[in-house]
């Protein structure tokens, strides 16, 4: 063994890969970040590029950064300290030196130390001394020639092949966490679809990367990872708490309504709140309230006066919001209420990650007073379930609570940009003049919402309110019109169940077991179940997203696995869930109350265990 | 533009239901009269309430209304004068609502001088719950949850309006159906929020709470209904006015007497800013002084929902950001394939 064999064991590690701007530093984080997304790490990334487009070329200026904070716990930030820095050029140490954590891996290119480009850097000879990093585990590649070897029988003019070299140095750095190349390598493939050539030139560079660490036994890994597919886009790293936001102004403008956002701030949603309060350029109204009530009551007088109204909270705040969600369901009214989940009761962990807000979302509040709930399960999705929320909210006037998570608020991934063009409209039940005289509480036949008839609008005055209604807008206490109100609020949400996609099943139809999660596990549920599937398990996995209504086929999935098992940060919330709605099938439980997320081994074991139990 | 409005088109098709000889019924119909005077269309009005006797109000309006939950009016009608400042907003509201269960609330419209008008109907009792006593009532009152007296100071609605840092602030009786019309007309016309204090009588649970100053043969000797620019003098024969004693102290003399004539009365100033003599005027008690009617403080500012629409057409004028397909492909992107 060589003298850098010991295995470093960290709970996280903090990667920044840094060159020149046309070093291609950015899809080298994103493929590594993505890569370890995949795999189930927390993990939080920092693209840090020049404001200049064509910044000069060798310069401090000119360094392009992304920065890789990842681990098995929580991970709030991109990190101030790198443990491990890629360079590949003298400028990248430059821009970086004092940022790397003592005695840290610096990787850097030494073939790309030649005298000018020290020299642009501000260094006299050399760059590590200078730095006083020489007792660092500095790691001088040779990546440019590396490459030209590796490559030297593609055919590729010079420029392509040092294109690759940022595939070196990440083939380096997979091989240094113990990371499979197979997805970057797919990557590759589809990326070069219509030039195979340079999908194996670069396959070739990373490959030869990953055996180069190898032979000179860089470090010992401490970590394994799942490699990643990315589809073609244009992507950029959001975390769940802007990506909420932007789905609500998404909405907003697909519903062609402005938006009102009246919140009070509390970890970990604070962020959604930040996030819209600077979009004044979108119109956005922001409120900050006095209080968490203020918050949702602005916002519910929002909605009244025709605006898109969301409120974002946490558990805490979702507490002091239940009498005015009660409100809203009784007079139907639109509105998006935010849950970034925490660890609770009350205070609890403000910082952590938590699912036990479920029961609270469902029925916490008096009376029989059925919302929809719905849960979004990455940081990026996070968009898309925000803007599902206000698109259902609006076109079924019902209030919708949405469940995030500390987790995905403040993670962050890469993100396929949506177009707007391909977002649905929103079609709000206004109104018409044929509704003159204005019967507030009259139903739409099929799917059971009220009509909004917005104030300003001529001949449409009506009251609602939280007493008890006719259809006409009376209050009314006649024992039969309160139970028929009841099972029409009730069914109303019910009737929804037909336009929410039916649940996606990861893995066979059937088999011996099948792991049910909700919401933000499903990183980790969706990687312990492929290596599961891997290691010849059948096992698959379903991942709910619509909780209230479930989604139509949910017992046709159930009935064909001999085992559930329901894995939750919680007690066991949505496992007694459907023990309530679906009664005819045993569920088993794996949980955790730690304030962190699962870890994939957590999962895979104790799924084991249920599979080997007869 | 003149809307011939009477104030039977904003009377609703619902049944009043407040007791017989309830001060709400009169409140009601001051309403809508000073809604007919205001020239604004009537789908352009909301009435917006809590809880309590009072905040039925909404239902009996033929209007844009919402009853909402305990002490949360105020927050409501933020919202939607936020959402369109269009409208013209209206908050109906009772000592319970306002002053104990929505007490944050209530000082939040006014320090942000939303522009809403807040009619607070101030019987100094729980009347829906059947007879508790509330912020308002008189120390040592006894009701049904203080059988000994309460033992708690009341607030001062003007008081807490003037310490919010509010901007317009009026009080009336509710029989006096011509003073609360102009009032109320007074409270719309006035941009920010403006909170009129309603001593009204609840005829169930404290009947005749106000008739100390507010029965007919007592009230001009004992009420002084204020007017702007006018000399604040009072009085069944307009004999007795205001004084300022030593800078810190209204008092009251008697024209004629010791060589006072109405050249020595206080002139009442409602559009000064500096509330000092409009906060004596509001917390004046009988029997030592009247009590103060009409509009005490009427001062100009910014409103909030004005301001906001100003920030957001001021930072759109130069926004590069236009749209969302803007903000999505904004700052740090990357293209993949």
């Amino acid at each position: 063994m060589s003298k850098k064999s010991e295995v470093i064991e960290k709970e996280e590690v903090v990667i920044r890969f840094s060159g020149d701007s046309g070093d291609g530093m950015q899809l080298t984080g994103t493929l590594f970040s993505d890569t370890a997304a995949l795999f189930g790490n927390d993990l939080s990334t920092f693209p840090d590029y020049p404001a200049e487009i064509r910044a000069p070329q060798g310069t401090v200026g000119g360094v392009s950064g992304f920065q890789v904070h990842l681990g098995h716990s929580k991970i709030n930030t991109p990190g101030d300290f790198s443990d491990v820095l890629v360079a590949m050029n003298p400028a990248a140490i430059k821009a970086n030196a004092k940022w790397i954590k003592p005695g840290g891996t610096i990787i850097y290119d030494k073939d790309n130390f030649t005298d000018k480009n020290i020299e642009k850097a501000g260094y006299e000879k050399d760059p590590i001394l200078e730095e006083k990093l020489e007792n660092y585990n500095v790691i001088a590649a040779p990546v440019s020639s590396m490459v030209k070897e590796a490559l030297k029988d593609f055919g590729l003019d010079p420029k392509s092949v040092l294109r690759t070299k940022n595939m070196f140095a990440l083939g380096m750095v997979y091989w240094l966490f113990d990371r499979k190349l197979k997805y970057t390598e797919d990557y590759f493939v589809k990326k070069f679809r219509n030039k195979p050539g340079m999908a194996e030139a670069n396959k070739a560079a990373l490959r030869a990367g990953y055996y180069y660490a190898e032979t000179i036994e860089a470090l010992n890994p401490t970590y394994k990872i799942l490699p990643a597919q990315i589809a073609k886009g244009t992507y950029r790293n959001i975390n769940g708490n802007s990506a909420t936001a932007w789905g609500f102004i998404a909405a907003a403008e697909k519903a062609g309504l402005e938006l009102f956002i009246g919140s009070y701030p509390i970890t970990p949603a604070t962020g959604i709140l930040e996030e819209l309060a600077a979009r004044k350029d979108l119109g956005v109204k922001s409120f900050q309230a006095e209080d968490e009530i203020a918050g949702i009551c602005t916002s519910l007088g929002a909605s009244f006066a025709g605006d898109l109204a969301v409120t974002s909270t946490s558990g805490p705040g979702l507490a002091l919001k239940s009498e005015a969600i009660g409100l809203a369901v009784m007079a139907e009214l639109p509105i998006v209420i935010v849950n970034v989940q925490r660890g609770g009761p009350s205070t609890g962990l403000p910082t952590k990650t938590e699912q036990a807000d479920l029961m609270q979302a469902l029925y916490g509040r008096n009376g029989e007073c059925p919302v929809i709930v719905i849960a979004s399960s990455t940081p990026s999705d996070c968009f898309h379930f925000a803007f599902e929320a206000a698109r259902i909210a609006l076109e079924h006037m019902t209030p919708v609570l949405l469940l995030s998570d500390s987790y995905l608020a403040n993670g962050t991934e890469p993100w396929k940009i949506p177009e707007m063009k391909d977002l649905p409209k929103i079609n709000p039940p206004y109104a018409d003049k044929t509704e003159i005289p204005f019967l507030p509480y009259k139903r739409d036949n099929e799917k059971l919402t009220r009509s909004w008839a917005i104030p300003g609008t001529v001949g449409m005055e009506h009251r609602i309110g939280g007493l008890e209604k006719t259809v006409k807008g009376t209050v009314s206490y006649t024992p039969e019109n309160h139970e028929q109100m009841v099972r029409l609020r009730a069914e109303k949400v019910d009737r929804v169940v037909n336009e929410i996609p039916d649940l996606e099943v990861y893995g066979a139809k059937s088999g011996d077991l099948l792991v049910v999660g909700w919401g933000g596990s499903y990183g980790y549920l969706i990687t312990a179940v492929g290596e599961l599937q891997d290691e010849g398990h059948e096992v698959s996995l379903v991942n709910f997203n619509y909780i209230n209504p479930l989604p139509g086929n949910v017992k046709d999935i159930f009935r064909s696995f001999k085992k559930i098992v329901v894995c939750e940060l919680n007690m066991g919330q949505f496992a007694n869930y459907l023990r309530i709605k679906h009664q005819e099938f045993s569920y088993e439980q794996i949980n955790k109350v730690q304030g962190l997320p699962f870890t994939v081994n957590d999962i895979k074991e104790k799924c084991i265990k249920i599979l080997e139990d007869k | 533009m003149v809307y011939n409005y009477t104030p039977k088109d904003f009377k609703s098709d619902q049944e009043v239901r407040w007791c017989p000889g309830c001060g709400n019924h009169a409140v009601l119909s001051s309403v809508q009269k000073a809604l007919v005077e205001l020239g604004i269309p009537k789908e352009k009005f909301a009435f917006i309430s809590g809880i309590g006797c009072s905040s039925r109000f909404p239902y009996y309006m033929d209007t844009y209304g919402f009853h909402s939950i305990h002490g949360r009016a105020s927050v409501i009608a933020t919202g939607v004068k936020t959402a369109n400042p269009e409208l013209s907003v209206w908050l109906i509201t009772g000592d319970g609502d306002a002053l104990a269960i929505g007490g944050n609330h209530f000082i939040h419209a006014i320090r942000r001088n939303i522009d809403i008008n807040i009619i607070l109907f101030n019987n100094e009792i729980y009347g829906l719950t059947k007879g508790q006593y509330s912020p308002t009532s008189t120390k040592g009152l006894v009701t049904k949850t203080s059988p000994f007296g309460t033992v708690e100071e009341p607030f001062s609605v003007g008081e807490l309006v003037v310490g919010a840092k509010g901007k317009f602030f009026a009080r009336t009786i509710d029989t006096n159906v011509s003073l609360s019309t102009q009032i109320y007309i007074e409270a719309a016309k006035h941009k920010g929020t403006s909170v009129i204090e309603v001593l009204q009588n609840c005829v169930i649970f404290n009947d005749g709470i106000h008739d100390v100053i507010a029965e007919k043969e007592v009230r001009d000797d004992r009420t002084l209904i204020l007017k702007h620019g006018q000399p604040m003098i009072f009085g069944k024969n307009n004999d007795k006015g205001l004084i300022l004693e030593g800078c810190r102290k209204l008092k009251v003399v008697k024209l004629g007497e010791n060589g006072i004539t109405e050249k020595n009365i206080l002139v009442h100033d409602a559009l000064e800013p500096s509330p000092g003599i409009q906060y004596m005027l509001a917390n004046m008690r009988y029997p030592e002084c009247p009590v103060a009617l009409g509009v005490i403080r009427s001062v100009d500012g910014p409103t909030y929902d004005n301001a906001v629409k100003e920030q957001i057409e001021g930072i759109q004028k130069t926004a590069k950001i236009k749209c969302m397909d803007d903000l999505l492909k904004s700052g740090s992107t990357w293209t993949v394939g």
